[in-house]
């Protein structure tokens, strides 16, 4: 292992290696791809699915659902659902707050609940781990659950609406995102990753001098790149895939999210097609987010801690 | 490393900012007195996503703000799926709109919750329409409706006249027996993945709307209708059980599927199933594929007669409403035929007067549709008009899923009146 | 066991001498609590304020005949809602069903996740793909899931025809009660997989790529490497998914909506989704909150048994 910083790209992620001794049989590596392929295929058919519906007019799809067709772009194919959607449904507000509303949702988050399990892993605070059991207690809870009672409470909290205070948070960005934020699940994603990290690295900064904060920012999160990675895939999609809030707390399109979207397509008589252009492309954003931080599954550890 | 460092501040700079002001109130919806935006009266409708009805709408709202200085409505819409559940939150912070519409056999509970103002001055306007278009609780009316909607069979004569079958009429419908008959030629011609489908697949609201009409015509009801106190007798007497075994007959018999297709419509288009059990909201399509050999027939008569359901939306006023004079003003200007006709047309459903189905084509006597406005004339009977029916609703929908699926019809339907007795009488009876 | 190498300090040689160096006292103390609270607070004041409240108020209600549309206040009826609760028939079958779906599942999705993780944890060309595909059943969307599902488990739908090219007659997968919480758990487990194969990835990073190496120079075979460094490596990842998989699954509502409402005859109920259908359907929110109430206090012992039977034997460092 070297001492000179390279770029995380090029670390290797750790796996298991070969002893000298054994080359890997090629046959080995075939099966471990013919597998990978068939699971491919069993986790990828519905989107496949999706996607080639979209492009064929209503009385087809069902049409084709008898066979292997279902699967195929075969037949009448058209942008015409495409088109219906954005003829439909104020597609580009829709796309815009839900991504307003999810990336907050999770860039407010990650330093919230990073910062909260730092404190609750590497420090001692006095109600401490009372504290974590309460947190991870309310994982329990589902929240349609608690959704009436939110609803109550959100609408006597105070809100400043630009030009004076008035009470309730109905019909705002404001009540989408901040109950949000604080999540239990990142707190506990983050505290059993900083478990994993040595104590001698916050030992030997704080010989150096460092303060609490100095190290959270300096030592521990450059390391946990493959947890922020985690955090901001797992508290994306909750944020994005809100359904029953949205639907309590939103009256006006200005401030309605992608998810409600969907039931636009859904009046007396349900264009399936245009259900399936739509889901598609507001399943785009999410994997282009997910793509763009799985490269953050690298080791971090390796490449840290040596630094001179 | 200076450029990432800077790249990073830049893009937390920007972070922040746009947190800041989204957090406050810089992107705000409604505001506003009780129901009303700036003065103006909010009206919310069910037909986001719906362009032709929420056209007609908008544009009945138009006409209104110009034919008048004092009141100005504006639209907000929503998505049809899952607008009681936007309402229900409303009502429950306090922010309901001055004007919307709602589910017809939600009209008693609304009202008796004290969500809604009951109309007044309208007597005379609406004894012209449709009685199942007029929402009547405690004696006054509180909501009415452009528009019904009907169930019928629809089928193709091609199909039944290869198979031998009678082609019913209203006056003559098929029997219980006739229809059996009929299913079972559908079976025997092999033509077909099921001779019927039910459209059983579908959820929510459909189940009481679409199969409580046949616990009617075997002679049951949801609930017995002289006092709204208990169900014993009409759910689980010998009529009812006689129509739950009917019902799972069906199932058994390989008649109609127990969870039928996503879209049942496209299915017998497609021609998987011989007749279809859906409502008028079909038509448009059935008529499209299969032309002048669509038909759109009676229901099912099981011994009191044929039965369909009845209500749809309708529209009210809200009792929190800032400005209950502007709210009705404007449901006294829409109540006009020609804007019956205008939403009828455009939705393709029943217009509740008889003066707007002479504007609508295909409703006036003797068109394609008018047919359905017969059926609904004739066969329809509105759900329970009890401030309990989302409970009995929901009891009917479990009750019902569980008998086509083979439970015991006598002791599924003695649990599911045990059941609404207990809430009707926990309620007090809705005093 | 001792093939482990536990990872050196990162300079042996600054083991910290103390003394020497003016140390700012930041270890122990009023200040180290007072910092930690500091980083606390924000996430401590939202959950307090828009999860604990709600919670709170949602487990009073249930002592309430609270109705969600009424005219009426709500009044306190003390244990009324329990006692309805206990006798009543689908309760019991939404908790077996629950714990069934439970036990069933846990083992079996972890397990494949974990699966899934290992065989995406590498650098080849195309690890990028794969990941991303098994994680496709996570991010579409549920109605499009479910519509395919739908069709794919009728009798004569895709399943069946797979299974009777290998000689098996397939069910009638969501009609039968015998056969639809497995449905169910098949459909629930395959989309949910991805999820946790994520959680698998993150925690395979933390262990460092050079204990592989030595063990590999100890001449150990890939599935020894995997028992002794892998395994072990992946507690605290094991921990997390084995707790957080528990509560999730007992919390299984969505999938049942969508697909069975609960039927047939009660074989796919859950605990979450009566207490959704009591509460927005049927409008009784005191009844509604009784189940979550009863719900939470079930999930809260079987996760503190989880975390006492998976406590840290060794001492924490």
């Amino acid at each position: 292992m070297t001492d000179t910083i390279r770029d995380v790209a090029d670390i290797e992620t750790p796996h298991p290696v070969e002893p000298e001794r054994h080359r890997r049989p090629a046959w080995r590596a075939g099966l471990t791809l013919a597998l990978k392929i068939v699971l491919a295929l069993v986790f990828g058919l519905p989107l496949v699915f999706m996607i080639v519906s979209s492009f064929k007019p209503d009385a087809q799809i069902f049409h084709d659902l008898d066979g292997i067709q279902a699967f195929l772009p075969v037949g009448d194919l058209s942008v015409d659902n495409y088109v219906g959607v954005f003829d439909r449904v104020p597609f580009a507000q829709f796309l815009f707050n839900s991504i307003l509303i999810s990336v907050l949702t999770v860039g407010l988050g990650l330093i919230m609940n990073s910062l909260a399990a730092f404190a609750l892993s590497r420090m001692r605070i006095p109600g401490g781990r009372i504290a974590l059991g309460v947190i991870l207690a309310t994982l329990i809870v589902p929240f349609e659950v608690m959704a009436l009672p939110l609803l109550w409470e959100v609408n006597q909290l105070p809100y400043f609406d630009g030009t004076q205070i008035v009470q309730g948070w109905l019909d705002t960005y404001t009540v989408q995102i901040v109950p949000f934020i604080a999540n239990a699940f990142s707190i506990f994603l983050f505290y059993q990753y900083f478990d994993s990290i040595p104590k001698e690295l916050d030992e030997a900064a704080r010989v150096d001098g460092a303060g609490w904060f100095r190290i959270y920012r300096s030592i521990i999160m450059p390391l946990a790149g493959p947890a922020v990675a985690t955090v901001a895939i797992l508290t994306f999609l909750p944020a994005w895939n809100q359904y029953l809030w949205p639907l309590m707390v939103t009256q006006s399109e200005a401030v309605r999210p992608a998810m409600v979207g969907i039931d636009y397509f859904k009046q007396l008589n349900t264009s399936w097609g245009q259900i399936m252009a739509y889901a598609s492309i507001i399943t785009v954003p999410v994997l282009a987010l997910f793509v763009a931080f799985q490269r953050s599954f690298v080791n971090s550890i390796a490449s840290q801690g040596l630094k001179g | 490393m200076k450029k990432t460092t800077s790249r990073a501040i830049v893009a937390a700079a920007v972070f922040a900012a746009t947190a800041a002001l989204t957090l406050t109130g810089c992107a705000k919806g409604g505001g506003g007195g009780a129901g009303t935006s700036d003065g103006q009266l909010v009206m919310w409708t069910h037909n986001a996503g719906n362009k032709a009805e929420l056209a007609a709408i908008q544009s009945i709202v138009s006409d209104f703000n110009a034919s008048q200085k004092k009141y100005t409505v504006k639209v907000q819409a929503f998505p049809q799926d899952s607008y009681n559940q936007s309402v229900t939150a409303a009502a429950a912070s306090k922010k309901l709109p001055c004007i919307l519409d709602i589910d017809g056999p939600n009209v008693p509970n609304w009202a008796w919750a004290g969500y809604l103002a009951p109309l007044t001055g309208m007597d005379s306007t609406l004894a012209k329409f449709l009685p199942s278009t007029v929402g009547k609780y405690d004696g006054k009316t509180y909501s009415y409706g452009f528009y019904d909607v009907a169930l019928a069979m629809m089928s193709r004569k091609s199909t039944l006249e290869a198979a031998g079958v009678r082609i019913p009429t209203i006056d003559q419908p098929w029997t219980k027996a006739e229809f059996q008959d009929a299913l079972d030629k559908l079976k025997a011609s092999g033509t077909f993945a099921y001779p019927a489908d039910f459209s059983t697949g579908l959820t929510g609201e459909w189940w009481p709307y679409a199969y409580s009409p046949f616990l009617q015509s075997a002679g049951g009801d949801l609930i017995d209708r002289d006092g709204y106190k208990t169900a014993d007798g009409v759910l689980n007497g010998p009529d009812a059980v006689e129509w739950a075994k009917w019902f799972r007959g069906l199932v058994a018999n390989g008649d109609i599927s127990a969870k039928s297709g996503a879209d049942p419509v496209a299915d017998f288009v497609n021609g998987k199933t011989g007749i279809l059990y859906d409502g008028g909201w079909a038509a448009e399509q059935v008529r499209a594929q299969f032309k002048d050999d669509a038909l759109f027939l009676p229901s099912v008569d099981l011994g009191k007669g044929p039965k369909i359901g009845g209500a749809s939306w309708q529209w009210g006023v809200s009792k929190t409403c800032g400005d209950q004079a502007g709210a009705l003003a404007y449901m006294k200007f829409a109540a006009a035929d020609k804007y019956i006709a205008k939403v009828a047309k455009a939705t393709g459903t029943i217009p509740t007067t008889e003066a707007a189905a002479a504007m609508v084509p295909g409703y006036q006597p003797g068109g394609d549709n008018a047919i359905f406005r017969e059926f609904s004339k004739k066969f329809a009977e509105v759900r329970p008009v009890t401030p309990g029916y989302p409970f009995i609703a929901t009891t009917f929908t479990k009750a019902a899923q569980d008998i086509i699926n083979g439970a015991d019809p006598k002791s599924t339907l003695d649990q599911a009146v045990k059941d609404i007795d207990a809430n009707q009488k926990s309620n007090n009876y809705f005093q | 066991m001792s093939t482990i190498v536990k990872p050196a300090p990162a300079r042996s040689g600054a083991a910290p001498a103390p003394a020497r160096r003016a140390r700012t006292r930041l270890v122990g103390g009023r200040k180290e609590a007072a910092v930690g609270w500091v980083m606390l607070l924000p996430a401590a004041v939202l959950i307090l304020t828009f999860l604990l409240v709600p919670i709170g108020l949602t487990f009073g209600l249930a002592f309430t005949n609270a109705r969600l549309v009424s005219p009426e206040p709500a009044r306190f009826v003390g244990m009324d809602n329990f006692v309805a609760l206990f006798t009543d028939d689908t309760f019991w079958a939404s908790l077996r069903n629950t714990i069934v779906f439970t036990v069933v599942i846990v083992p079996f999705q972890s397990g494949l996740a974990l699966v899934l993780a290992l065989l995406v944890n590498t650098r080849t060309r195309g690890t990028t793909f794969f990941r991303t595909v098994f994680f496709l059943p996570v991010v579409t969307s549920i109605v499009v899931v479910s519509m395919l599902w739908l069709f794919m488990y009728q009798k004569d739908g895709l399943i069946n025809v797979l299974l009777s090219k290998v000689g098996i007659q397939g069910p009638d997968w969501l009609g039968d009660p015998h056969w639809a919480l497995l449905a169910i758990i098949l459909m629930s487990a395959w989309q949910a997989m991805g999820f946790h194969m994520i959680i698998w990835l993150a925690g395979l990073q933390t262990v460092p790529a050079e204990l592989y190496e030595a063990a590999a120079l100890d001449g150990a075979t890939r599935w020894q490497q995997f028992a002794h460094v892998t395994w072990p490596g992946l507690r605290a990842t094991r921990t997390f998914i084995l707790i957080t998989i528990t509560i999730a699954a007992f919390g299984l509502f969505t999938q049942v909506q969508v697909m069975t409402q609960g039927g047939p005859l009660n074989s796919t109920t859950t605990l979450v989704f009566q207490a959704v259908r009591s509460g927005f359907q049927q409008q009784q929110t005191g009844y509604a909150s009784a189940i979550s109430l009863v719900f939470f206090v079930l999930v809260l012992v079987v996760t503190l048994i989880q975390r006492f039977l998976t406590r840290d034997k060794e001492a924490r460092r």
